[in-house]
């Protein structure tokens, strides 16, 4: 970095109050209510609200599902990543705002529009269960699906700014010395983006790990099968509030444990 | 969730709600007909209330007035009263939950307005040859209910129940609007829905009817709000809700006379 100042004496050293009061605010915005949902917890019964078997199944699901989708997208969404930031090909603009849609897309929609891809009468899923009885909704690999479908664009456009930032040189200079497209590819592209792709794997699987709107209308929702935990605290909202939040307790007590070592380990900043 | 009326969100709703309450002396406060109506009904209210709420708006007396349907699963509805939303009308689909908003003081003198059976729904040509309650234990087939803490899911489970009938579910569905949406898509092979829900899908689905002793009646309860932002309003349309011209509506969407 060429534009880094050398740290300074006395009050320049100082961090701009403007910049503490908004980012305190920012701060304060995420904090309150996750503050409020651990004054409302029932802690006394937490104990037992979680090792429900409702609980243990959801988050058995959740999890499990969740790191499927991110495997998914991880074998295909780092080659696309490659293709929008490194190719020549015709149309990338297009295939990048293509893959950014399922971002702003309401998850409902992303799931209504599954079905009518993957769905039993769907365009795909319709001739795929007449010839072979296989169908993706009311599955867990129909959870695994709308997951990896909403989580496509964190991986790719996280994996693809890595790219952009790496040194193509690199590669050029290991290409003149007589590695193969591939082996430039293994060796030098991947080993340099690969904080990304850990960024990028780890935004993937948090967002699936959080995905409801798609799941419940392609997956649809039972049990050890397809209900998954925000399924489970949706539901139970609307029974037993306090066995909703004790829920999403857990859900955010497992996402932080995954988060907060791989970010201090891993990631930059 | 699903949410039908002028306005979709009840979020919306509320909002429009306060605005027009805070705002009330430029939207005539004289008149309570002129006022906003926010009424919270039961997802398989959704046709029979939207009509419901054009017909009240229309009638001599309450020239003016809009309606707000607000419908989504009764118990999710339950929660945003309890929670404070400014509805003035609730019309659950069973006793049990219009009791809780009772017992927290939300609101009094609840009578039932209305009640409908319970139907299995096929889609249309009944792809999976459901004849009877019994077919529902089929593992092969598609199976879908109501989540069991919405009343549709619920009514369900004692049906099939007394039927001695252990369904193979493949899915809960949050509200029975999206049950039955899922049944005229042909996503599931069956499902158990309300008589109202098979009348208004019309073509696309079939009904097949329960076994009577098997069959639970729904019977949905009626209640204007104590903290009704529109309190005259609400009265007003709980009045019409069970009024003749009421009856003959909702008779027109397949509920019966409680």
């Amino acid at each position: 970095m060429t534009g880094r100042r050398r740290p300074s004496r006395g009050g320049e050293r100082r961090e701009p109050w403007l910049l503490l009061g908004l980012a305190g605010l920012a701060l304060a915005y995420v904090a309150v209510p996750l503050l409020a949902l651990l004054q409302r917890a029932p802690w006394r019964d937490l104990g037992a609200l979680v090792r429900r078997p409702v609980v243990i199944d959801a988050l058995a699901l959740s999890l499990t599902t969740a790191l499927a989708a991110t495997a998914a997208c991880l074998l295909v969404g780092v080659p696309l990543a490659w293709v929008l930031a490194r190719s020549r090909l015709p149309g990338r603009s297009l295939a990048r705002a293509l893959v950014t849609l399922p971002m702003v897309l309401p998850p409902v929609v992303g799931g209504a529009a599954l079905l009518l891809a993957f769905g039993r009468r769907g365009l795909l899923g319709g001739p795929v269960y007449e010839a072979t009885g296989l169908l993706l909704p009311f599955s867990a690999w129909g959870v695994v699906a709308a997951n990896a479908f909403v989580a496509l664009p964190f991986l790719v456009l996280t994996v693809e700014a890595g790219l952009r930032a790496g040194d193509q040189r690199l590669e050029e200079a290991a290409a003149t010395l007589g590695a193969s497209r591939w082996t430039v590819f293994r060796r030098i592209t991947l080993a340099q983006a690969a904080p990304s792709i850990l960024a990028g794997g780890v935004l993937c699987w948090a967002r699936a790990l959080g995905e409801f709107g798609a799941t419940v209308t392609f997956a649809g929702n039972l049990q050890g099968r397809t209900q998954t935990m925000p399924l489970a605290v949706f539901l139970a909202m609307e029974s037993d509030r306090e066995a909703a939040i004790a829920l999403s307790l857990v859900l955010i007590a497992v996402s932080l444990a995954v988060l907060v070592p791989l970010r201090d380990r891993w990631l930059p900043g | 969730m699903r949410r039908t009326g002028r306005r979709r969100l009840p979020a919306v709703a509320a909002a429009v709600a306060v605005v027009v309450s805070l705002g009330g002396g430029c939207a005539g406060t004289d008149a309570a007909g002129e006022r906003e109506l926010v009424v919270f009904a039961a997802a398989s209210l959704t046709d029979a209330f939207t009509a419901l709420g054009r017909a009240y708006a229309a009638a001599p007396g309450a020239a003016g007035a809009e309606v707000e349907i607000v419908a989504a699963g009764s118990s999710s509805l339950r929660e945003q009263i309890l929670a404070g939303a400014p509805a003035d009308v609730f019309a659950p689909a069973d006793a049990a939950t219009m009791d809780q908003v009772v017992a927290a003081g939300m609101a009094s003198d609840p009578r039932p307005f209305a009640a409908n059976r319970l139907e299995i729904a096929v889609p249309a040509g009944n792809p999976g040859g459901v004849d009877e309650i019994g077919d529902l234990d089929d593992p092969e087939l598609l199976v879908g209910l109501c989540a069991e803490e919405v009343p549709c899911g619920s009514l369900a489970r004692q049906a099939l129940d007394r039927a001695g009938v252990a369904a193979a579910v493949d899915t809960n569905e949050a509200d029975v609007r999206a049950l039955r949406t899922r049944i005229e898509a042909g996503e599931l092979d069956a499902g158990i829905v309300y008589r109202s829900d098979v009348l208004a899908a019309g073509e696309a689905v079939e009904g097949i009817d329960l076994p009577a002793g098997a069959n639970v009646v729904a019977t949905y309860p009626i209640a204007a709000l104590t903290s009704a932002p529109n309190p005259a309003g609400a009265a007003a349309f709980v009045a019409f809700v069970r009024s003749r011209q009421g009856e003959r509506i909702l008779a027109g969407f397949g509920f019966e006379r409680p």
